[in-house]
């Protein structure tokens, strides 16, 4: 047997051990990774929540709960719907095309299934506080040209009552249209795409 | 290593040497002392800026001990954190005064630190050979704001909560992956009990493990190349015939006695704020925190603790989520650039040109000015004022490859000096 070592055997076996042993840990890390991610219990409690809505009167808005978020369900009023169109060359984002905030059915100039109520989380697109309700025309931080919608004290950023974004606000998206549907005329599922049929729940 | 020789013990120094020699055989205490203090030689001319490296070692030892103890009675859950808190105050004998300690050592630390950086920038302590101390010491600052905000959170005020949401969600402002990360470090979908209950394990486990490390290294690293000193000239290119730097004088006991100093009048600023002022106006404590938190209501006015508002000024001061929390990010990353951004042949302000006093000295009032600025709301004239001081920040940084190579130098003396 020689005496002789050789550098290029040792050099590969060392690659090796070291491969294997990269491989290895990198294995054994996933699982602690993976335990940060919402458990079965978070998710359990993110279930859809059913909101009635019969007594929300028209040009007021209530908030609900869902997977902790606060949800807003808003009774637009015609007025309102009728304002909609002409905010739309202040807009970043006018036609809704980021298509990650709202669901396909919400995907219209009215960002709802149903034109008069709009379901939003109320949660804002910049960082995260919550906007203030600002529904009055005219009035406010959004100045004499402000249609109605949301201001957020936090940095500033402005929603319409569609929840779009304004120009001008730290905020890049609309504010997020949640998966809903109506169960009734009176009764909306939030969380869910569609409801259980009647007589299912 | 020392060797025993255990004939000799006995008639040198009776017991104790009897005793140090065993413990030296199997641990090498004394060799650790003579070459970590009593025979570790550090510039002769320190002056005050010297006292906050010590400071900050004191600060984390009183944050340790006391962060402990206030475990044994805080609890990390939604419904019981703010409470458990409250209970920490009323109810635990001195409960106040360990949690007082806490909250305003927080506070001090970032004091020392932000003045043991200062010290950095005006002596050049960043400069070759101590790029890698300046790197290890960076690495420490950002564990510190991660320790700092996490700890913010456990308490579960309003503030705790909205804070948390919103540093929480900059994570969402990366491209592609930021919604995900997002849920990912919540653990849920909204800021919540699971959420409060990893960032207690971070806070008092993870990151106070991280640190302790991270200081270690940065001393080891600190004596391996010696300390700089207000006139920046190494002080281990005179030597005497045993190979001690002629302007050296041993750590142990001239520093650890100046040092000393510095601990007692560091203690009777500490004991007055905790004694007479624990929330400082709101500053060190900030009012809203004193309401649990709620999920439905966002406090009127959102701002972090003092020592994060320069970076929350420039966060603001940008209409764009993406770009404000990049640059953002790019105010605290630009420091470990430091040692190459510097092209100056120079260390110390004491022999750099007046564009270089110009730079620091409009850096330093840009630093403050934001930090103040942060803590006001972001309207009008404070977003405008934000955004000219953010451009002097970062020309701080992206103009000093320019004016420090054109910049006049005096001649740097051969030996310290005792001047300032």
């Amino acid at each position: 047997m020689s005496e002789e070592v050789d550098p290029s055997r040792r050099q590969f076996l060392t690659a090796a051990t070291m491969a294997t042993g990269a491989i290895g840990v990198a294995f054994a890390i996933a699982p602690f990774i993976a335990s940060w991610k919402p458990s079965v219990r978070a998710k359990a409690l993110g279930a859809p929540v059913e909101v009635d809505i019969s007594k929300l009167d028209a040009g007021a808005m209530m908030t609900v709960q869902w997977r902790k978020q606060p949800i807003w369900i808003v009774h637009r009023t015609k007025e309102m719907l009728d304002r909609l169109p002409a905010n739309d060359a202040r807009l970043k984002d006018p036609k809704s095309d980021n298509l990650d905030q709202q669901p396909d059915y919400a995907h219209n100039e009215q960002r709802s299934r149903k034109p008069e109520f709009l379901v939003l989380v109320g949660t804002c697109t910049h960082l995260g506080c919550l906007p203030k309700q600002r529904f009055a025309v005219g009035v406010g931080e959004g100045g004499p040209e402000w249609p109605g919608g949301w201001f957020c004290v936090c940095h500033g950023s402005r929603f319409d009552m569609a929840g779009r974004v304004f120009q001008g606000s730290p905020a890049a998206m609309n504010l997020r249209v949640p998966p809903y549907d109506f169960i009734s005329d009176t009764k909306i599922l939030v969380g869910a795409d569609q409801a259980p049929k009647k007589g299912a729940a | 290593m020392a060797t025993a020789t255990p004939g000799a013990a006995g008639t040198k120094g009776g017991r104790w040497a009897a005793f140090v020699s065993w413990i030296d055989a199997r641990l090498p205490i004394s060799e650790f002392w003579r070459s970590q203090a009593s025979e570790y030689y550090a510039p002769k001319n320190f002056n005050f800026w010297y006292y906050f490296g010590s400071l900050a070692l004191l600060v984390l030892v009183i944050q340790l001990v006391t962060g402990i103890f206030l475990t044994m009675n805080y609890k990390p859950s939604e419904a019981e954190a703010f409470g458990s808190v409250e209970y920490i105050m009323r109810e635990v004998e001195w409960g106040w005064l360990i949690r007082y300690i806490h909250s305003t050592g927080a506070s001090a630390f970032f004091i020392v630190v932000y003045l043991h950086m200062v010290r950095a920038l005006l002596y050049g302590s960043y400069k070759n050979p101590r790029e890698l101390l300046w790197i290890i010491g960076m690495l420490i600052y950002v564990s510190l704001m991660a320790e700092a905000f996490f700890g913010y959170v456990l308490p579960w005020g309003n503030m705790s909560f909205w804070g948390a949401q919103v540093i929480v969600s900059l994570f969402g402002a990366i491209p592609g992956i930021g919604p995900d990360l997002v849920e990912w470090i919540r653990g849920d979908y909204s800021i919540s009990d699971i959420t409060l209950n990893r960032f207690f394990a971070l806070h008092v486990a993870a990151l106070p493990l991280v640190l302790i490390l991270l200081v270690v290294v940065h001393v080891t690293a600190l004596h391996e190349v010696g300390s700089n000193n207000p006139d920046g000239v190494e002080i281990k290119k005179h030597k005497d015939s045993k190979g001690r730097p002629l302007d050296g004088i041993p750590f142990h006991p001239y520093y650890t006695y100046k040092d000393l100093v510095g601990v007692g009048v560091f203690l009777v600023l500490f004991c007055g704020v905790i004694f007479f002022a624990p929330t400082l106006g709101g500053l060190f404590l900030e009012h809203p925190n004193f309401e649990p938190a709620n999920a439905l209501n966002t406090p009127e006015h959102i701002a972090p603790v003092w020592y994060f508002t320069p970076y929350y000024a420039i966060l603001r001061a940008v209409p764009d989520k993406l770009t404000g929390a990049a640059l953002m990010g790019a105010a605290v990353l630009l420091f470990f650039f430091l040692p190459w951004l510097d092209r100056s042949p120079v260390k110390s302000i004491r022999y750099r040109g007046w564009l270089f006093k110009t730079f620091l000295g409009a850096f330093i009032v840009a630093f403050i000015g934001l930090g103040y600025l942060g803590l006001q709301p972001a309207q009008g004239s404070y977003v405008l004022a934000a955004r000219v001081l953010a451009v002097v920040y970062f020309a701080f940084f992206l103009l000093m490859p320019w004016y420090t190579r054109v910049d006049k130098t005096k001649p740097v003396p051969d030996r310290v000096t005792y001047h300032g």
